[in-house]
């Protein structure tokens, strides 16, 4: 993944693979103990569910997979599947209901959880499954001979199994029972059936807390102290649990049962509870249990005082029925249909919009229709309202949220209706005729096929035997009213042969009138005359041939148009393009975003496939704005005739116009926020103004790009000699060196963000939502200021969730080494450890002529030279927040929630700048400690008001990406804590912060500017790489010659 | 057997290519295929090739000898079909134990002459334990989803009685391969495992799935991984791919093998993908500079080739393994 780089040593393929707990349904699933609580779903268990039980006694598979399904969908990583009742044959059941999960790919994608107390139904259950199970449960009840013979067959059949805290004896119901037998069973697993460790998985059996009882006081704190026990102690093993259990005396007030599963669970967790049957709906934040109830609750849990039980009771008692009181008004419920959607979506409220469609639905035609026209409304309003400025875009993203909810609910109706042959638009007198139309038309293809021509007879043979590149062919195809000769569905591409498009002779159109419905429809029809198709029948083919191979026309087509979005090879960042994506979406275009990293013959290849109408591309990184280039270049051979659009941070104005646009024929425009990209789409697809549009978007780039091209050959630059001579000259002193306190290399692999809340900048948080103004001032600004706090509210929320259940994953690894400036503009760093070979971190200088006595920074002047004989220190540094980013947007997506997914990155974003400036301040105060006694509050540390930088490589000072390569093999970042580097030096996961630390009080940031060619050819040399490769990273910087 | 964990601990080793690529070549007739012996037989045999291993004996071992003339380390036997089940076809179930001991047979001749030339470079057998024509986790009927065509068991004991065959006549080691169910290979290994038991011996075990096309996922749906997990379970001497895809189209699938297994692993891929007329034409040298990537990669430890692929195909991978050295094992951490 890492390429073209000279100083990183052979890979040494000895790698570690450690002792998880892997399971797979279709795709894998690996516990770490970086993993997050693993959920296992329990609704499919006939002892848990009697909605679950009545659908399988009465043999209703089909809903009884619908359970399952929805469980996965609303995020069970582990499906548990129960058939253990009296009055059904458990074994057929089992047998049967898993077949057809297995039938199903979007339920088995998880691992699945086989659960009987009878051997048999076990048994038969992991005959039917491919994946890797896991067995719910054995124990040592039966002894230990019938124990060792079930867990060697299930080693046999490739499951994990829990194992319960049972014995001949009876169910361990205190902390010394649990461990002894635990212990027992662990040993035996492990040193007679050979039984991987890492595939155990107890449970310590939760019991009820709060019964009035003395002997079940302990019963939760019994759990979780052995739980901690277990796992101290008897190594990879896993501990899971059934969590209602614990609340089982608070039944009927579920606000206290709520509180009690989560404050059980943060406690077990804590200590290694890992596993769990949780209902997810009876499950309350951690952090928003109101003080006084967590405080009850806790006492209980953890058994703090003698009348811990008595006091919950009683506070349960003046609790219940006040928690959940409704304040929200609804008087809107009652308003009109069309009101309430369109209130709904300009809102953003997801609540009632399924059953308001619904009713919309049932007074509809089509399905279609809804969208078309009642959501089309609502979201007009939306469009207008965003138009005038008087909505922003988290509400716009609020919206589409209940837009996609309300669409995905009508697309199996609409699929549906599709299936029924469709009457061309506006034409009143189809709807009754349909049927009996149909029939005729049946009637009349069937006749047709029997009798076609000559040329008909010759083309048909001719395309069933040759194989067009896979394409498939069909003859005498009904479209409407009409009947196509040959039709390729998949490309929706029509052959007519001899001018005729077969329809009833009574009911005749012209072809132009016929061809434009056709058109309409998202068919392309060509034809050829009998003569062409008797005489050159080669010909012929080649014409269709390339039809079929044709890259997308361009605007048209029945939706208002397709748009593709990838954020290019080798970049990882997308929160713009998901913005864009969003409100293009709302204003009914479609959309096909291919995400991140996405290779250029993919997006050929798809945006060909997919017909669109015009490609996105974003970018946040420099080496990015090369892919958009050589893209444009692709489309431009492959003779593309959609627009292409470009954004993202590093891209402009100037880029597209100079580098992009004069290499595609075709418009190119720059797009940098999500308003105007509606706009500009809008004017690029709109059949009457689009190619006056086109025209004019060439020549303002056209002369945008003289402009700039003029500008930039006045500056005056110098040689790099004489740069080198007009250098940052420091005069270094022994007293302002500090020798760091802790040298070499730190990792911190486990860190907690919740203490990074402090330090986090919200200014760029705005911003990426296209909300432009400082924080806190913006909270209060007349004019975005509403808006402002109410997404700052909905992303306070989300942290607060994200952090307490510890849903991201902070990790860091920073260096301090000894170094000294070389050869004026490279950095000598000596990793610590003795045999390891010095690395050297090659530094750009500025080369753009100064006026008299401003110097030509490179980041070496900061610096001591070795010459000086001082020995000075330097310090690089990679933190992440991103861990688990990926999997949390992923899981808001599947429930058509953008918002929460754009936002979600965008903080993970924030929590990584936070993570690299707390790290900053560690650094300089404790572990550099050269500023030991610094006192900056937060504005001050945004302000950069401290001693020392921190600048990072693909960034001005240092604009050279390659860079992180040496920062990656010094510091052993991927081994260390697993951030990678893109083919295009992304860092991933996105929200990722590399850089160099300095701490000379005279080191300050600055913009490295344009450099010549002489410098260019130098640092290639230095860096022992060719010069083309150099040209290519550093393209951004090169003057222009 | 643990030599030949030994072995690969040092280098590539190199297993055979296509045996049914080779017996084409000759042209059988349906005479050919019956021999003397089934002369009367009720069904057309022509097609079964796991019969020629007691009617064409002779070539059989010639395809052995100039796979392991072209520097094969290890042979296939030729029983990829050898089970009850897939011989049902043609009504050979009584012979299953036969075919799987004479072909076995058959290659550990062969492979004992070239050892005892070369004894520096030792040959191995491995015995072929096909897919069987039936899905256990899959129905063939698109109506029943819940329906299936055979049961683990089924398989199982078709399998036992395949694996204990081969052991008898002289498999070195037993190689599940060609899997696009992953719960037909879940019941070869638990009969491995029973027969291992009963025996009280160890056997060296290759898996290998198939990936059947781009969505990178064996025909029963599982990712690499996901299939790699699936058969975890059992020590197994290597797991890989084989069949489907080519040498250039596996290397993602390989490269996620070899990053997550700790059992040394394998590949054998057809020579490139089938052209219009379903011929593999992708040439030796072409084959051979697309492995170069997994070599250089460092993706695996063993490296044949399977639809399409002749000696020459193995000659030259041959020739192209020795420069390398092998993946190195992951170890628990």
């Amino acid at each position: 993944m890492t390429q073209g780089n000279s100083h990183i040593p052979a890979n040494n393929n000895r790698q570690q693979t450690f002792r998880y707990l892997k399971l797979s349904g279709l795709e894998p699933l690996v516990i770490t103990p970086e993993s997050n609580f693993v959920n296992v779903g329990e609704r499919t268990n006939v002892a848990g569910s009697k909605k679950f039980l009545r659908l399988i006694k009465e043999e209703r598979f089909e809903e009884a997979l619908s359970v399952a399904r929805e469980q996965v969908e609303n995020g069970a990583q582990i499906i548990d599947i129960n058939m253990d009742d009296g009055l059904i044959d458990g074994k057929e059941a089992m047998v049967k209901f898993l077949n057809l999960i297995v039938a199903e790919p979007d339920i088995s994608r998880v691992p699945i959880m086989i659960d009987s107390s009878k051997w048999e139904i076990i048994e038969a259950g992991l005959q039917v499954v491919q994946g890797k199970c896991v067995v719910n449960s054995i124990s040592l009840k039966e002894g230990e001979a019938e124990f060792i013979r079930q867990a060697k067959l299930i080693k046999r059949y490739g499951a994990a199994m829990i194992v319960m805290a049972f014995d001949e004896v009876g169910q361990a119901d205190n902390l010394e029972r649990r461990k002894e037998i635990a212990t027992r069973s662990y040993r035996i697993l492990v040193d007679i059936v050979k039984f991987p460790p890492e595939d155990i998985i107890f449970d310590l059996n939760i019991f009820p807390v709060a019964t009035g009882m003395d002997e079940h006081k302990r019963n939760a704190l019994d759990f979780i102290e052995g739980t901690k026990w277990v796992r101290e102690n008897l190594p990879y093993c896993s501990v899971s649990g059934g969590v209602s259990n614990v609340s089982f005396s608070f039944r009927g007030n579920n606000p206290v049962r709520e509180a009690m599963h989560s404050v059980f669970l943060y406690h077990a967790i804590k200590v290694g509870m890992n596993m769990g049957i949780v209902n997810p709906t009876l499950l309350e934040v951690y952090d928003d249990i109101p003080k006084d109830l967590l405080e009850h609750v806790e006492d209980v849990i953890l058994n703090r005082r003698d009348d811990a039980t008595e006091r919950l009771l009683e506070f349960a008692e003046t609790f219940q029925g006040k928690a959940r009181e409704s304040t929200i008004d609804l008087s809107w419920r009652v308003e009109p249909l069309q009101n309430r959607i369109t209130r709904a979506l300009v809102k953003g409220i997801d609540q009632y919009i399924i059953q308001d469609v619904e009713e919309a639905r049932l007074a509809a035609k089509q399905p279609i229709e809804v969208i078309e026209g009642n959501l089309m409304i609502g979201m007009n309003v939306v469009g207008d309202l965003f138009g005038s400025g008087k909505m922003f875009l988290p509400q716009v993203v609020k919206s589409a949220r209940v837009m996609k909810k309300a669409v995905a609910y009508l697309e199996p109706f609409i699929e549906e209706a599709k299936k029924a042959p469709q009457p061309p638009k506006g034409e009143q007198y189809w709807e009754t005729a349909n049927p009996v139309l149909y029939g005729l038309l049946k009637e009349h293809a069937r006749k047709m096929r029997s009798q076609p021509t000559k040329a008909e007879q010759l083309l048909w043979s001719a395309l069933s035997v040759k194989n067009l590149d896979g394409y498939k062919f069909r003859r005498q195809h009904i479209i409407g009213e009409f009947i196509a000769d040959f039709i390729c569905l998949k490309k929706n591409l029509i052959i007519e042969v001899d001018g005729s498009i077969h329809q009833l002779p009574d009911n005749k159109k012209s072809d132009a009138e016929r061809t434009q419905w056709l058109e309409q429809q998202g068919y392309r029809v060509i034809r050829f005359t009998n003569d062409e198709v008797l005489g050159n029948l080669e010909g012929v083919f080649d014409v269709i041939l390339k039809e079929l191979q044709a890259p997308p026309l361009g605007a048209g087509g029945a939706s208002a148009g397709k748009i593709l979005m990838a954020t290019v090879k080798g970049d990882v960042h997308d929160i713009g393009k998901n913005i864009v994506s969003v409100v293009l979406a709302c204003n009914n275009y479609e959309i096909v975003d291919l995400g991140v990293m996405v290779p250029p013959e993919k997006i050929i290849n798809k945006a060909i496939e997919e017909k669109v109408d015009i490609i996105g591309l974003s970018g946040l990184i420099t080496p990015s704005l090369d892919e958009m280039v050589f893209l444009a270049k692709e489309m431009e051979r492959q003779d593309f005739k959609v627009p292409l659009l470009i954004g993202g941070a590093t891209t402009s104005k100037a880029h597209t116009a100079v580098k992009i646009a004069p290499a595609y024929s075709q418009a190119v425009v720059h797009v940098n926020d999500a308003s105007r990209a509606v706009t500009v789409v809008g004017d690029l697809l709109q059949k009457e103004t689009s190619d006056t549009y086109k025209e004019n978007i060439k020549l303002d780039y056209d002369s945008f790009r003289e402009k700039f091209l003029n500008r930039t050959k006045q500056k005056e630059y110098l040689t790099l000699s004489q740069a080198r001579a007009n250098k940052h000259s420091i005069d270094f002193k022994e007293e302002d060196i500090k020798k760091p306190k802790e040298l070499g290399v730190q990792i911190w692999n486990d860190f907690d963000l919740s203490q990074l809340t402090d330090y986090i900048d919200w200014t760029p948080f705005f911003r990426s939502w296209d909300l432009h103004g400082r924080y806190p001032e913006i909270l209060k600004d007349a004019i975005v200021g509403a808006q402002a706090t109410e997404l700052f509210d909905d992303a306070q929320a989300l942290l607060k969730k994200v952090l307490s259940e510890k849903l991201l994953m902070g990790k860091a690894v920073f260096g301090l080494f000894p170094a000294n400036q070389v050869n004026d503009d490279d950095i000598e760093v000596s990793p610590l450890g003795g045999d390891l070979e010095a690395a050297v971190f090659r530094t750009l200088r500025q080369q753009l002529k100064k006026r008299e006595g401003v110097p030509n920074i490179a980041l070496a002047d900061f610096i001591a030279p070795k010459e000086s004989s001082i020995q000075d220190y330097i310090g690089c540094f990679c933190v992440s927040a991103g861990f688990g980013t990926k999997e949390l947007a992923n899981e808001f997506e599947r429930k058509h929630d953008d918002y929460n997914a754009i936002m979600v990155k965008a903080l993970a974003d924030r929590l990584a700048e936070a993570f690299a400036e707390y790290l900053h301040k560690e650094v300089r105060t404790k572990n550099w400690g050269y500023a030991s006694d610094e006192d900056l509050d937060n504005v001050a540390l945004i302000d950069e008001k401290y001693r020392g930088i921190r600048p990072a490589p693909g960034y001005p000072a240092c604009p050279d990406h390659l860079e992180k390569l040496t920062i990656w093999e010094l510091l052993r970042v991927k081994e260390n804590i697993g951030v990678e580097l893109t083919e295009s030096l992304a860092m991933w996961p996105a929200a990722s912060v590399s850089g160099y630390y300095f701490a000379h009080p005279e080191a300050k940031y600055f913009g490295l500017g344009k450099i010549k060619e002489d410098q260019l050819k130098d640092y290639a040399h230095r860096k022992g790489m060719d010069l083309e490769m150099a040209r290519k990273w550093l393209a951004p910087n090169l003057v222009d010659d | 057997m643990t030599k030949i964990e030994e072995i690969l601990q040092e280098r590539i080793l190199v297993l055979d290519g296509a045996m049914g690529t080779m017996l084409q070549r000759y042209k059988f007739t349906e005479e050919d295929f019956r021999g003397e012996r089934f002369k009367d037989w009720p069904s057309p045999l022509q097609g079964n090739n796991d019969l020629l291993s007691l009617t064409q004996p002779e070539a059989i071992a010639e395809v052995h000898r100039k796979y392991f003339a072209a520097g094969a380390d290890i042979v296939e036997t030729n029983t990829f079909s050898g089970t009850t089940v897939a011989m049902a076809d043609y009504h050979m179930e009584d012979l299953v134990y036969e075919l799987n001991y004479e072909s076995a047979r058959i290659a550990k001749q062969v492979a004992q002459s070239f050892t005892d030339k070369e004894p520096q470079k030792p040959r191995f057998v491995a015995g072929s334990i096909g897919p069987t024509n039936k899905t256990a986790s899959m129905s063939p009927d698109v109506n029943d989803p819940g329906f299936r065509a055979i049961s683990f068991d089924e398989l199982r004991v078709a399998y036992k009685q395949q694996v204990e065959a081969l052991l008898d006549g002289g498999a070195d080691i037993l190689l599940v391969e060609t899997i696009f169910d992953t719960l037909n290979a879940k019941a070869a290994l638990f009969a491995i495992e029973e027969v291992k038991e009963e025996r009280d011996i160890e056997v060296p075990i290759m898996v290998s799935g198939t990936i059947t096309d781009a969505s990178g996922r064996t025909l029963s749906g599982q990712t690499a991984e996901a299939f790699l997990i699936s058969v975890s379970h059992i020590p197994i001497l290597s797991v890989g791919f084989n069949c489907a895809l080519g040498a250039k189209q596996l290397t993602p699938h390989l490269e996620v093998i070899s990053a997550k297994s700790h059992f040394f692993t394998s590949a054998h891929p057809n020579a490139g993908l089938p052209n219009a007329f379903g011929e593999y034409d992708e040439t030796p040298e072409q084959m051979a500079s697309q492995i170069k990537e997994y070599l250089e990669k460092g993706l695996v430890n063993i490296i044949g080739g399977c639809c399409g692929t002749t000696p020459e195909h193995i000659k030259a991978i041959a020739n192209l393994v020795k420069q390398y050295n092998p993946r190195e094992l992951t170890v628990f951490g």
